[in-house]
Formats: C-alpha cells, sequence, structure tokens
C-alpha cells in the first residue's frame, strides 16, 4: 500500500513537470507573463501595414512577408530536422511558375492557382530533393542550391513559359490591403502551425533524426519518410510564398529563382536566432527593410549591409530572440527572488 | 529449454579495405537464450552486430530472422521485425529530455501494430519503462535532458529505447563497458529480468567475469573469424582463445 502511494505521488510529480504551461493559468500574472509575448507579435504584425501605409512600404511589407516564410522553412529544416536547405529559390520558382502558368494557360484565378501550386509545387520539391535525404552532410544544401540554377537554364535555354522575358499579364489581389494581410496572416498561421508540430510526437521524431539518424533507424523508423515528409513541410511554406509573389506582381520571371531567396533567409535566421522559428521572422522584419533603407548610401550599400550582418555574428552570434527570451527569463526571475 | 530457432548468420563476411572485419562467420541464436559475443579489441564484434541489423551491408553471407531472410533488408525494417540493437557509443537525443527519448520508437510502426494503434499516453509510458529499467531511485532523472545525464543512465536509456520498441531480440553492444563495479551490479538483474521476459539478448562484451554471469553459451571471435562457440568454460579453455588473449608461446 504504501509503495502504491509513493508511486502515484512520483507519478503526480511527472505529470507537475509535464504540464507546467497549465499551472501556470493559476494567476493573472503568470497567464499575462506568457501570453504577453505572443500577443506582442501578433499584435504587431497585424499592426505593420497601418503604421506604415505609403505605397513604397506596402510594397516592402509584402516582400518582408515572403522571406519571414522562407526565413521559418530554412529555421524549421535547420534547427528541428537537422538539414540545411538553400532551396528558397527553387520553392519561389517552382510555386511561382505553377501559379503563373496555371493563371496565364488555364485561366484559373487566384483561389485556385495558390493552393494548386502551393502543394504541387511542394511536392515536386520534394520528389526532386528526395535523394539527398538519406545521406546526412552537405549534400542537401549543394543539391537545392543547384536545382534553381539548373531549372532557370531549362526555362531560358528551351524558352519554355516565356523564357528570359516571363508570362506578364498575370491575376492581381483586389487591393493592397488584401496583399499584406494574406502574407502576414500566413507567416502567423505557418508560426504557430510549425511550432506546435515541432511539439507533437512527430516533432520529437525529426528532432530524434537530427540529434542521432541511427538511433531513429534502429527504432524502426525509415528516417528517409520522416525527412521527406519535413521537407514537404518547408516546401509548401515556400511555395506558398512563390505563388504569392507571382499575383503580387501579376508576372512570373527568372528572377524568382534568384539567389536571393535562398540565401537571405540563412542571414534572416542567423540575425534572429536559429531554432526559436519568432526570430528568423523578426530577422527577415528588420533585414529586407535595412537592406532598402541603405540604398540611400549608393554603392556603399553591400558594406554597410555586410558589416552590420558580421557584427552581429561576433557580438551576438545566438541572435536577437535567444537574447530576448533569455533577458525575459531572467526578468520574471529577478521579480520572484 | 526450447530449442526454436530464431536468428541464423550463415558465413557473413565484410571486409574494409584489405582488412577483413568479419570473416566467414556463422552461429545460430535459440529462443531466450542470452549469447555473449567476445574476442580482443578489433575483432569484429561490432562489426558483426552492424551487420545482422543492417547498418553495414554484407559483402557476402546471410542472415536468416524466424526461416525468413533478413539479408537484404534496410536497418529500419530489421528493426520493425523486433531486431533492436544498443550503440556502443553513446549518442541519446541529447536536447530532449530523457523520457521524451522513448517516444521516438513509442511513435513506431512497430509499436503502433503491436499496442492496436492505441497507446494512450506515450508520455505516461516512457516514465513507466524509464522506471523498469532503474530510473527510480530518483524521481526527477527522467525530466533532466538527456545531454546532462551520466554515463550510467545512459546506458540505461539506451536499453529502454530497445524496450519500448517491444523487441524479440536486443544486441547489446557494450553495455558494461565504461560502468562502475556498482552500476554493473545494478545492471545484471534488469538483464536477467529481461531473458525472463522471453527476450533473447546478444552481448557484445569485454566484462567477462560479469557476462559469464550471464550467458551459458559464448561465441569467442579474433581477426574476423569465430575462433570458438560454447558454454564459457570450456571455451576459455580452448587453446585458441588463450592464444587470442594472451598471445602465442615464443619457444
Amino acid at each position: 500500500m504504501e509503495s502504491k502511494a509513493r508511486r502515484k505521488e512520483r507519478l503526480d510529480r511527472g505529470i507537475k513537470v509535464r504540464t507546467e504551461g497549465i499551472y501556470a493559468v493559476s494567476s493573472l500574472r503568470e497567464i499575462t507573463y506568457l501570453l504577453l509575448p505572443r500577443l506582442v507579435l501578433i499584435l504587431g504584425l497585424l499592426i505593420i501595414p497601418l503604421v506604415l501605409p505609403s505605397m513604397y512600404w506596402q510594397r516592402l511589407i509584402c516582400m518582408m512577408g515572403i522571406f519571414a516564410l522562407l526565413a521559418l522553412a530554412f529555421d524549421f529544416l535547420a534547427h528541428y530536422v537537422g538539414i540545411v536547405c538553400l532551396g528558397g529559390a527553387l520553392f519561389i520558382g517552382l510555386g511561382g511558375y505553377i501559379a503563373g502558368i496555371l493563371n496565364s494557360s488555364y485561366g484559373l484565378p487566384p483561389v485556385l492557382t495558390i493552393p494548386i501550386a502551393t502543394l504541387g509545387g511542394a511536392l515536386i520539391s520534394t520528389l526532386l530533393l528526395l535523394p539527398c535525404l538519406p545521406v546526412r552532410g552537405i549534400y542537401f544544401a549543394i543539391v537545392s542550391l543547384m536545382y534553381p540554377l539548373m531549372i532557370s537554364r531549362i526555362i531560358e535555354a528551351l524558352g519554355l513559359f516565356g523564357s528570359t522575358d516571363g508570362l506578364a499579364g498575370l491575376a492581381t489581389f483586389p487591393n493592397i490591403w488584401v496583399d499584406q494581410y494574406i502574407i502576414i496572416a500566413m507567416v502567423l498561421i505557418s508560426l504557430f502551425a510549425l511550432r506546435r508540430l515541432a511539439s507533437e510526437d512527430f516533432g520529437l521524431v525529426l528532432r530524434g533524426i537530427k540529434d542521432n539518424d541511427q538511433a531513429v533507424k534502429a527504432s524502426g523508423m525509415s528516417i528517409t519518410w520522416y525527412k521527406a515528409q519535413a521537407v514537404f513541410i518547408a516546401s509548401v511554406i515556400g511555395c506558398f510564398g512563390g505563388a504569392y509573389l507571382t499575383h503580387l506582381y501579376g508576372w512570373v520571371g527568372l528572377s524568382l529563382f534568384g539567389l536571393d531567396f535562398s540565401i537571405l533567409p540563412i542571414a534572416a535566421s542567423v540575425l534572429g536566432g536559429i531554432g526559436t522559428l519568432v526570430g528568423p521572422i523578426m530577422g527577415a522584419f528588420i533585414l529586407i527593410p535595412l537592406s532598402e533603407m541603405l540604398r540611400a548610401l549608393g554603392p556603399l550599400r553591400i558594406v554597410f549591409y555586410c558589416l552590420i550582418l558580421v557584427g552581429f555574428i561576433v557580438f551576438k552570434p545566438e541572435g536577437l530572440m535567444n537574447y530576448f527570451q533569455r533577458k525575459y527569463h531572467q526578468f520574471e526571475h529577478w521579480i520572484e527572488v | 529449454m526450447s530449442e526454436e530457432l530464431l536468428l541464423r548468420v550463415s558465413s557473413a563476411s565484410k571486409s574494409f579495405g584489405g582488412v577483413k572485419a568479419v570473416n566467414n562467420v556463422s552461429f545460430d541464436l535459440f529462443k531466450g537464450e542470452i549469447l555473449g559475443v567476445i574476442g580482443p579489441n578489433g575483432s569484429g564484434k561490432t562489426t558483426l552486430v552492424n551487420l545482422i541489423t543492417g547498418f553495414i551491408r554484407k559483402d557476402s553471407g546471410k542472415v536468416f530472422f524466424k526461416n525468413k531472410d533478413i539479408t537484404k533488408l534496410p536497418p529500419h525494417k530489421i528493426a520493425d521485425l523486433g531486431i533492436a540493437r544498443t550503440f556502443q557509443i553513446m549518442r541519446p537525443y541529447h536536447t530532449l529530455p530523457a523520457y521524451k527519448n522513448l517516444i521516438v520508437p513509442l511513435y513506431s510502426p512497430r509499436v503502433k501494430r503491436a499496442s492496436g494503434g492505441k497507446l494512450g499516453d506515450r508520455d505516461a509510458v516512457a516514465i513507466d519503462l524509464l522506471e523498469e529499467i532503474g530510473f527510480e531511485r530518483d524521481a526527477y532523472v527522467p525530466y533532466k535532458l538527456a545531454s546532462s545525464l551520466p554515463l550510467g543512465y545512459l546506458k540505461r536509456l539506451e536499453l529502454a529505447r530497445c524496450l519500448a520498441l517491444r523487441p524479440e531480440i536486443i544486441l547489446c553492444d557494450e553495455v558494461f563497458s565504461g560502468l562502475s563495479m556498482a552500476e554493473i551490479a545494478s545492471t545484471i538483474p534488469i538483464m536477467e529480468r529481461l531473458q525472463m521476459d522471453g527476450i533473447t539478448l546478444i552481448m557484445v562484451e569485454h566484462r567477462l567475469r560479469e557476462l559469464f554471469r550471464l550467458t551459458n553459451r559464448v561465441i569467442v571471435m579474433n581477426f574476423g573469424e569465430k575462433i570458438a562457440d560454447g558454454i564459457p568454460d570450456k571455451v576459455m579453455e580452448d587453446k585458441k582463445v588463450k592464444e587470442a588473449y594472451l598471445g602465442t608461446e615464443v619457444m
């Protein structure tokens, strides 16, 4: 009897450890402590279009959203699955071209082209990247970087889909507010969906693959299958960005396969804090406007841009978000003592 | 003892370059037994484990599990059949708490099939498993990050990871190495209980005295070849085995 009671107490302690979040709901202060950062993020993103109403900024917010999605996808793959993916351009290009072709050749409206391009593009990207999934190491990064270069050369050489001119005159969104809120909604949905996914059992398997793929194999699970699902999820996010970009400008062209889409998300992730998912979004919302503002400096723009990035890597290698999170938790601790 | 053949390895070979890591090794494993695999360093014991579990492709030879040819199957398919293994070099999922380490095998298709799709609270099952394997002394330990666990617990976590899969065979690659005498003394009953639960064990070991308390049959390997097979006392009397461990007499 006594050992039974002790066993129950042990289990209860376990439950308590696992459900700290529920215990936090016991007081208003705790609730505020948990909810405040989330509210600041959600409201902040929703308010941005209202406080920056000029045409120039409105366009920029849309681009920021696209890069935020790509950075999110990069961070998810890098931190939760251990895949370094330079395939941003591949996702944007495939999603963009599929949406563009469906719209110009078959006359489908954006309501249909965007979902089809998102899922279709993600499926094609996953299949293209499938051969380098069973192996660890740098192969995935190289292959995902080469595909967009290859596809854009094929389009150019064979004169497909308007060749170097691209396809113009595609459908656009009704007005600039729809433009902005579609992408902001998608950023928020992707962020919270990925965060939920990462804490589910499926997410644990992905983290297991990152930590030790041999042990996952020894547990009777095909790592290729799980990695393929993770890549599919990331490319859904990326391809949506591409399809959205097509309808934002009503145009697709070879610049959709540009290297910017592969490289900038990494810079945004490093700046914002790898592994936080929120950080990369913040990084994108800082880096893109920064690079625009630096235009005033003319040719020295890239120099300053690089200096800022190098400065971050040297002085705050953990990234902004990790730093803020730590400070925030310390702040709470400080009040209690 | 029932003599039901569970695993048959027939003339398995593997060379790395010019080195014959495993050379024409054959043995049978019967249900319910604990088979010891011993031999000097570099004699091919771990490679043998890797060959059976499919982590390394065999150059030649075949492996049968319950009369089914599993030679060409990939590692996860072999594990799915119920052949679990531990790793000699401990690499837990270090970013996860100890009990979350077990969620990965508990999420596997094999366990889903065995539990009929319903496992209930996987976390609770994981913690029960850890308690069974010897995490009970300090109730906070299962919630610690796996990267902060000491070696003794890591070895047990590795065993628990295998157990979570509900295996029929566990290949233990040096579970005793690096443990203190006290830790080994507390691990031996766990292994005995596994055997009583009907799990067949292959134990690759360097700690002969502890191994011989558990097992009644050992295989001795040297330079990739099986040089002896039988009950421990007989095997250790064998001239070839003595030579392998102590060297040839210079006379």
